[in-house]
C-alpha cells in the first residue's frame, strides 16, 4: 500500500502529519463534493478549487521550482479556455470537437511559452517577467478586440457535448440521494483530470529533470558551467506549465460552458494565482494544493464575514471602507507581503515545522 | 616620460556617440507620412504621439534610474502614479472656481498645486516605500518582483478605500482646453503643455546627470555601485534619493495622464506600467537616454497604428519591443555593468 | 617596531556558502610596501575586498590605525584614507576621464599640481581628458585606476594586481609611480604575481594559500631564500622573469 502511494506521489512524501491530513481531507472533500456539499454553489467552488489547484501548481513549476516569474499565466489559461469555446461555439458539440479545440489550445499555449521563454529568459529573469506581463496585457486586450472571434467582453456562450449537460442521466435511480446528471459527470470530469494533471507535474518535478531546475534556481551561472543549458530548461518549464495551465483552461470552459475575459484573461486572477502559490508555499505542488483551496474558500465564504464585520463598523469612518467585501484584497496583499518576508515557505513550511515540533517534543 | 609611444595609442575610432537609435525617431516620423497620406492628421498624430510618449518618459525614467542603480525593479511603481493622478485630482476638484475661471492665471494657481501635491505625496508614499517594502529584500530578484507586486495590490486596495471604488472624472481648466489651430492642422493645447513639461524633465534629468556632482554618482552608481562605495561614498544614500525623485516624478506623470484623460481609477497604475515596461525594456534597463527615445518611439507608434490600424495599437508596441530586442538583445543603451 | 598601519588578525571570509579565508593574519607597516603573494586562488583578493569592506569578516579582526575597522561600511573605511584599485580596474565606462577623476577627489575639484604630477606620469590620461573611459585601452585604464587612488593623498593603498596583462614599459612606469608614493605619502599593500616586480618594489611580504596566510617576512630575506619560495609559491623568483 505504501509503496503504491509512494509511487502515485513520486516519492514527494508530505512529511507532515498535519499537512498529510490537510491533503487527505481536501482530496476527500472534493472526491466526493456532489454527496457531501450538494448544490449549485458548492459544487461551483469544488470546481474552481480544482481547477485553479491545477493552475498554481502550474505555476509553483515556474516561480517555486524554476525561480521565475511570470504574469502571462492567465493567458495561457485563457488560450485553452478559448481553444475549446471557439471549437464548441462553431462545430457541433461533441467529443471530436473538444479534442480538436484542447489539442489547439494546448499546441497554441507550447509555442508560445517557447517563443517568450527564448526570447527573454536568455537576457535576464527579470525581464521575462516584464515581458510576460506586456505580452498578456496586449493579449487580453486582442482577445476583447478581436470580437468576431473571441465574442469581445461578452465571450463566448456555447453548448457541451450532451454527457455534461443537466439533463443527461448516468443512471436512472439516484445515488445516495443525489441525482447523478451530466453536471455531476462534468465534475467528476473536472476532478479526474486535474488529480492527474496534478500527479503529473509531481512526476515532473521530482524526475532529474525537476532537480536541474531546482538546481539551476539556486545558482544559475553553476549549471550553465556544469553544461546545462538553463535557457533551455526554464524554457522547457515554462512550456509545460503553460500546457497544464491551459488544460485548467479547458476544464473550467467545460465547466462553465462559457470563456470570456474575465472569467480566464483578467489581471486579478493572475495576482490570485500569485497570491495561491505564496501564501499555500513556494516550491512544492502541495503548497499549490493548499494555497489555492484557502484562497477560493476565502473568497467565496470570508467575504461574507467581512461585509458582516464592515456592517457592524459602519458607524466608524474609514475602518468600514477597510473591511468592506471588496476591499478583501487588500488583506491578502498584506498576508502575501508577509509570507514573502517571513514565511517564504507558506502554509507547507509552517505546518511542516509544526509536525516537526510535534514529533520531536 | 618612460614610453610615450605605448601610452599614446589612438582611442578606438567607433563611434563616440551612438546615435542609431536616436534616427529611429525622425525615421519614424517621416516613414509614416506616407502612410496616414493626410499631413494635417499626421501632424496631429505627431504631436499626440510626442505627447504620450513624454509623459510616459517622465512616469518611468525614475523606475530605470532606479534599475541601474540597485538592480532594484519595483513592480509596484505604478501606485506611485495612481496616488499623483489622484492627489491632483482632488487638489483640482477643491479648487472647482479657479479651475472652471476663464483667468489662464487662475487656471495655473489651480493645477500648479495640485501638481505639487502630487509630486510630494507620490515622493513622500517613494520614501515609505523604500523603507518597509523594497530594502529588506535586495539583491534579491523574485522577492522583489513579488514583494513590490504585493505592495501594487495594497496600495491599489488603499487608494479605493480612501478614494472610494468609483473613477474620478475632473474637466481640464479652460486655458488648458481646445486646440491651436493653423491652417487645417489643429493641435490640443494640453499635449503641447505635456510635450514642454516631458521636454523640461528631460533637459533637466540631463543637465543634472552630466553637470552635477549627484549627477556623477548617479551615472558611476549605474556601472559600478560598489566602486561607487570603495571611492567614499554612501550610494544607498544616492539611490533613497534617486528613489523618492523618481516616485515624485512618477506622481507628476500620474497628474499629467489624469488631466490628459480626465478620469482616474484605481486601476491607473496598472495600465501605464505595461507601456512603461515596454519603454524600459526597449531603452536598456538603467538608461535615460534609452528611456527617452523608448517612451517616444512608443508614443509614437501608439498613436500612428491606432489611426491606421486601432484594432491592434497595443499589439504594436510588443511588436515594437520585439524588433528591437531583436536588434539589440540588451535594449536600445545597454548600460554597461562591471 | 612601531605599531603597523594595518594589521589583519583571525580574519575569516565566508562568500555565500563558500568559506574562502580561514583565519588571514599579517602588519602592512607605514610607510612602505607589502606584496601580498600566493598562487591563485589563495585568497588575496578576497582579503583586499575584505579589508575594503566589500566582503565582511565572519570573524577576527582588521585594525587601520590602530582602529578596529572590521565592521565598517565600505564608504567609511573609504572615508579613513585608504583608496582600492581592483584587479578590473573598475574605471567608470560612461564617464569621461576627467569625471573619473573628479568623483574620486571627495574633498572638491582636483588641485592642480597634483594633477600636474599624474599628468606627468601618465601623459596619456591628459590627452584623453574629456573621452568616455571605456574608449581606453588596457594599459590606460589601468593608469586611469591608479590615478583615482591618488587623486587627493591616502594613507593606504590597495591595489590589486596592477600589472596584469600590462606591456613592461608600462609596468616600468608603474614602478615608478609605487616607488614615488611609497617614498612620498603613502603606504602600499600590493598583490601581485609577477615576481620580479614584486622583488623590486616590496619592502616586506605576506604570503597566502589556501585562504590563510602562511609566512610573513621581509623581502630582503624572502627574495634571498629560493627553496622557501619554491616551496611557498612553487617556483622561484629568478625563474619568473
Amino acid at each position: 500500500m505504501s509503496a503504491v502511494l509512494r509511487a502515485v506521489l513520486s516519492d514527494d512524501l508530505p512529511r507532515s502529519r498535519w499537512l498529510a491530513a490537510a491533503l487527505i481531507v481536501i482530496v476527500v472533500a472534493l472526491a466526493l463534493a456532489p454527496f457531501l456539499f450538494p448544490g449549485a454553489k458548492s459544487l461551483n467552488v469544488a470546481v474552481k478549487i480544482c481547477v485553479f489547484i491545477v493552475l498554481a501548481a502550474s505555476y509553483d513549476l515556474l516561480l517555486g521550482y524554476t525561480g521565475i516569474v511570470s504574469f502571462a499565466h492567465t493567458m495561457f489559461f485563457g488560450i485553452g479556455g478559448y481553444g475549446v469555446a471557439i471549437a464548441l461555439a462553431r462545430l457541433s458539440p461533441d467529443w471530436g470537437t473538444v479534442a480538436l479545440g484542447t489539442l489547439a489550445g494546448v499546441a497554441i499555449a507550447v509555442v508560445l511559452a517557447a517563443l517568450i521563454g527564448l526570447f527573454s529568459l536568455r537576457v535576464r529573469t527579470i525581464f521575462f517577467a516584464m515581458i510576460t506581463l506586456a505580452v498578456a496585457s496586449a493579449f487580453a486586450i486582442l482577445a476583447s478586440q478581436l470580437s468576431g472571434i473571441t465574442g469581445g467582453e461578452d465571450g463566448l456562450n456555447y453548448r457541451v457535448p450532451e454527457a455534461l449537460r443537466p439533463a443527461f442521466r448516468l443512471f436512472d435511480a439516484d445515488v445516495l440521494g443525489v441525482t447523478i446528471n451530466g453536471r455531476i459527470v462534468a465534475y467528476y470530469l473536472v476532478f479526474v483530470v486535474s488529480l492527474a494533471l496534478v500527479l503529473a507535474m509531481m512526476r515532473v518535478v521530482n524526475s532529474p529533470f525537476g532537480r536541474v531546475l531546482m538546481a539551476i534556481r539556486e545558482n544559475a551561472f553553476r549549471a550553465e558551467a556544469i553544461g546545462y543549458r538553463t535557457v533551455v530548461y526554464r524554457t522547457i518549464a515554462s512550456c509545460i506549465a503553460a500546457a497544464a495551465a491551459a488544460m485548467a483552461g479547458v476544464l473550467l470552459a467545460l465547466w462553465l460552458r462559457h470563456t470570456g475575459p474575465d472569467t480566464t484573461l483578467s489581471f486579478d486572477l493572475m495576482v490570485d494565482i500569485l497570491l495561491m502559490v505564496v501564501i499555500g508555499g513556494m516550491g512544492t505542488i502541495y503548497g499549490a494544493v493548499l494555497g489555492a483551496t484557502v484562497l477560493i474558500l476565502a473568497q467565496n465564504y470570508l467575504q461574507d464575514a467581512m461585509a458582516a464585520a464592515s456592517q457592524a463598523t459602519a458607524g466608524v469612518p474609514l475602518l468600514a471602507n477597510l473591511l468592506h467585501p471588496d476591499r478583501w484584497l487588500l488583506w491578502l496583499g498584506l498576508l502575501f507581503i508577509l509570507c514573502v518576508y517571513f514565511f517564504p515557505t507558506g502554509i507547507v513550511g509552517r505546518l511542516r515545522s509544526l509536525g516537526a515540533r510535534t514529533s520531536a517534543g | 616620460m618612460t614610453d610615450a609611444s605605448i601610452t599614446d595609442n589612438p582611442p578606438p575610432v567607433q563611434a563616440r556617440r551612438d546615435i542609431a537609435p536616436l534616427l529611429l525617431v525622425p525615421a519614424l516620423v517621416i516613414v509614416s507620412l506616407p502612410l496616414v497620406g493626410s499631413p494635417a492628421s499626421w501632424l496631429t498624430l505627431t504631436v499626440a504621439g510626442l505627447a504620450m510618449g513624454l509623459m510616459i518618459f517622465v512616469m518611468a525614467s525614475g523606475l530605470t534610474l532606479t534599475f541601474g542603480l540597485m538592480d532594484v525593479l519595483n513592480f509596484g511603481h505604478g501606485a506611485f502614479i495612481a496616488v499623483g493622478a489622484f492627489v491632483a485630482a482632488s487638489v483640482m476638484l477643491a479648487m472647482g472656481p479657479w479651475m472652471a475661471s476663464d483667468s489662464l492665471w487662475l487656471n495655473l494657481a489651480a493645477v500648479a498645486p495640485a501638481v505639487l501635491a502630487a509630486m510630494a505625496l507620490s515622493g513622500a508614499l517613494g520614501w515609505g516605500f523604500e523603507r518597509v517594502i523594497v530594502k529588506p529584500v535586495y539583491g534579491q530578484h523574485l522577492k522583489q518582483i513579488l514583494v513590490t507586486m504585493g505592495g501594487l495590490i495594497v496600495a491599489e486596495q488603499l487608494l479605493k478605500v480612501v478614494w472610494g471604488p468609483d473613477q474620478i472624472t475632473l474637466t481640464r481648466p479652460p486655458a488648458l482646453r481646445g486646440a491651436f489651430i493653423i491652417g487645417d492642422v489643429a493641435i490640443e493645447k494640453y499635449r503641447v503643455l505635456a510635450v514642454a513639461v516631458g521636454l523640461v524633465v528631460f533637459v533637466a534629468m540631463q543637465l543634472v546627470l552630466s553637470r552635477t556632482r549627484i549627477g556623477l554618482l548617479v551615472r558611476a552608481g549605474v556601472e559600478n555601485s560598489e566602486m561607487v562605495e570603495a571611492l567614499g561614498y554612501r550610494i544607498r544614500r544616492v539611490f533613497v534619493g534617486v528613489f523618492v525623485v523618481g516616485s515624485a516624478l512618477a506622481g507628476l506623470g500620474g497628474a499629467l495622464w489624469a488631466l490628459y484623460q480626465e478620469t482616474v481609477t484605481a486601476a491607473i497604475g496598472a495600465q501605464v506600467m505595461v507601456l512603461i515596461f515596454i519603454v524600459i525594456i526597449i531603452g536598456g534597463l538603467g538608461s535615460v537616454g534609452g528611456c527617452f527615445v523608448g517612451a517616444l518611439l512608443v508614443g509614437l507608434v501608439a498613436n500612428y497604428v491606432g489611426f491606421l490600424a486601432p484594432k491592434v495599437a497595443l499589439g504594436s508596441n510588443i511588436l515594437l519591443m520585439a524588433l528591437i530586442l531583436l536588434w539589440r538583445p540588451q535594449g536600445l543603451y545597454p548600460v554597461a555593468k562591471r | 617596531m612601531a605599531e603597523p598601519l594595518l594589521s589583519l588578525r583571525g580574519v575569516e571570509t565566508h562568500i555565500g556558502r563558500y568559506h574562502i579565508l580561514h583565519g588571514v593574519a599579517f602588519d602592512v607597516p607605514e610607510g612602505g610596501l607589502t606584496m601580498l603573494l600566493g598562487r591563485n586562488g589563495a585568497g588575496k583578493t578576497t582579503t583586499l575586498r575584505t579589508i575594503m569592506g566589500l566582503w565582511r569578516a565572519s570573524a577576527g579582526e582588521v585594525r587601520f590605525d590602530g582602529r578596529d575597522i572590521t565592521r565598517l561600511q565600505t564608504a567609511d573605511i573609504a572615508r579613513l584614507g585608504i583608496a582600492y584599485v581592483p584587479e578590473s580596474m573598475a574605471i567608470f565606462a560612461d564617464l569621461t576621464v576627467q569625471e573619473n577623476l573628479v568623483l574620486a577627489a571627495r574633498g572638491g575639484p582636483p588641485r592642480s599640481e597634483r594633477l600636474d604630477r599624474i599628468f606627468a606620469r601618465f601623459p596619456a590620461l591628459k590627452r584623453f581628458w574629456t573621452l568616455p573611459a571605456g574608449l581606453l585601452s588596457g594599459g590606460q585604464k589601468q593608469m586611469l585606476a591608479v590615478a583615482r587612488a591618488i587623486i587627493e593623498p591616502r594613507r593606504l593603498l590597495l591595489i590589486d594586481e596592477p600589472t596584469k596583462g600590462l606591456a613592461p614599459a608600462i609596468i616600468a612606469n608603474m614602478i615608478e609611480a609605487f616607488r614615488e608614493l611609497k617614498d612620498s605619502e603613502s603606504t602600499l599593500l600590493v598583490v601581485e604575481q609577477n615576481f620580479a616586480f614584486a622583488r623590486r618594489l616590496g619592502d616586506t611580504v605576506a604570503v597566502m594559500d589556501d585562504g590563510r596566510t602562511v609566512h610573513s617576512d621581509t623581502m630582503q630575506t624572502f627574495a634571498a631564500d629560493t627553496a622557501l619560495q619554491q616551496h611557498l609559491l612553487g617556483l622561484g623568483m629568478d625563474t619568473h622573469q
